[in-house]
């Protein structure tokens, strides 16, 4: 359980990291954050990379900037400044329960925004939050820079679309204007704070009648990454976000979920388990949007 | 194998060490500066044997290569008790409620509880359960690590000494 040999190289520019992994050439060469996702890999060596370019030192990329319409964060920003900082839970309050769940105070310590995006692990929650909230990540290499949205980024388990020379250096999450908004995050998970069986986001903004005037959800551990739940979305708009209405609806999650069975649980109970977290997250968006 | 020569400072102390890039904290901490209060144990993050506090907070030292630390402040199981080797508050505490049994997760529960505490004094079950809720313990069943962490607390809240 030790990782395999490689070189280090300790960045301190962005403009360092893009050229570096440039040069690669034939070698792998990662970048390594927090840590938190790739240092189990390298232990299991599942992860050899040839050489590993540390940016923890590139102060540019550690950051959580508000910008009015939306928040940037840069993409080497500790899990725990996010849940520290009252930007994000006065903004991005799904993002603040979100984070909440991720792993342990020893883990959110290290662990990075951008690393949980970029490793895109299935069951990993701040994929989820940033997917419902139509975050768009800014991505840079030696040939400058470009934004994308997480439409077709989450390939596949662990697998994301981001080019070998690239890196993420910021994520921008639209943050949503009016005052009947509400949040709700809930997962299922053998302990708190281990991986998640299933987790479920929502974010609702409510009509002055009461109604629902726009929708945003997504699930985790269903899928071999995060989806958003889109059919579901859709028939929300216009109704009652009360226990009959959300109840009448909830089996449409069934069509944007993939679940399959492994060691944790079997995909019959995923799906069901899905159904119910939906439930729970826009039944608590809807009452804090209500207040 | 390449060999990168790093200074540390632990427990208040400046050391110099050399390394490969590839050698975790935690190894480093135990083989090669012989301070193996920190425990080593899953070596991939899941038990918290080896947590450790860098620049204050308490982080996991197997999930970090030691070339990864240098200038950064450290601190292990063995720098909570006073130089001349007494027991902390939170040590005595734990000796106190039995709250450990083999003691092999006890100075990852020692750091994390430590680290909870330096940030709030008054913390609630609730706090405790989730400050060592990434640290494995498979004798005590938690309960006595939790009572230990709320009798120190108390203690100093109430300025009672200890020993």
């Amino acid at each position: 359980m030790k990782a395999a040999a490689f070189d280090y190289v300790r960045a301190s520019s962005l403009d360092e990291v893009c050229r570096l992994l440039a040069e690669a050439g034939e070698e792998e060469r990662k970048i390594i954050a927090g840590g938190q996702t790739l240092v189990p890999l390298m232990a299991m060596r599942m992860a050899r990379p040839d050489m590993l370019i540390d940016i923890n030192d590139v102060a540019e990329l550690a950051f959580i900037e508000d910008r009015g319409d939306s928040i940037a964060v840069g993409a080497c920003t500790r899990q725990r400044a996010l849940e520290r900082s009252e930007v994000i839970s006065a903004k991005l309050p799904l993002v603040a329960k979100a984070v909440r769940n991720v792993g342990h105070i020893q883990t959110r310590n290290r662990g990075t925004l951008g690393g949980s995006i970029v490793h895109g692990d299935p069951s990993a929650e701040l994929p989820l939050a940033v997917l419902a909230l139509d975050a768009t990540l800014v991505l840079r290499d030696v040939g400058g820079e470009t934004e994308i949205g997480l439409d077709g980024f989450f390939e596949a388990a662990m697998v994301t679309n981001i080019e070998p020379g690239q890196i993420v250096t910021e994520i921008r999450i639209p943050v949503w204007q009016g005052t009947r908004i509400g949040t709700g995050f809930h997962e299922t998970a053998s302990r708190q704070g281990d991986f998640a069986i299933v987790a479920a986001a929502a974010q609702l903004e409510l009509k002055p009648d009461g109604t629902i005037a726009r929708a945003a959800l997504s699930a985790g551990g269903v899928a071999p990454g995060p989806v958003r739940l889109k059919g579901l979305e859709a028939a929300l708009v216009g109704q009652r976000a009360d226990a009959a209405g959300i109840d009448a609806l909830i089996e449409l999650v069934d069509a944007d979920i993939d679940p399959d069975t492994d060691v944790h649980a079997t995909a019959d109970y995923r799906r069901r388990v899905a159904r119910h977290l939906v439930a729970r997250a826009i039944a608590d968006a809807a009452e804090e949007a209500g207040r | 194998m390449t060999q990168v020569e790093i200074t540390l400072r632990v427990n208040g102390k400046v050391r110099t060490v050399s390394v490969p890039p590839r050698m975790t904290l935690v190894d480093c901490l135990r083989d090669m500066l012989r301070l193996t209060g920190t425990h080593v144990g899953c070596e991939h993050g899941i038990c918290g044997a080896c947590s450790i506090l860098l620049d204050g907070e308490p982080i996991r030292s197997c999930l970090m290569f030691a070339v990864q630390a240098q200038g950064h402040e450290i601190a292990t199981v063995e720098g909570l008790a006073d130089d001349d080797g007494a027991l902390s508050d939170l040590q005595d505490s734990f000796w106190e409620c039995h709250a450990l049994q083999c003691g092999y997760c006890t100075p990852g529960m020692l750091v994390a509880s430590h680290a909870l505490l330096e940030e709030n004094p008054d913390p609630a079950d609730e706090d405790i359960r989730e400050a060592i809720s990434g640290n494995l313990c498979r004798c005590t069943g938690y309960q006595q690590i939790v009572e230990a962490v709320k009798m120190t607390a108390k203690r100093r809240r109430e300025g009672v000494s200890h020993g």
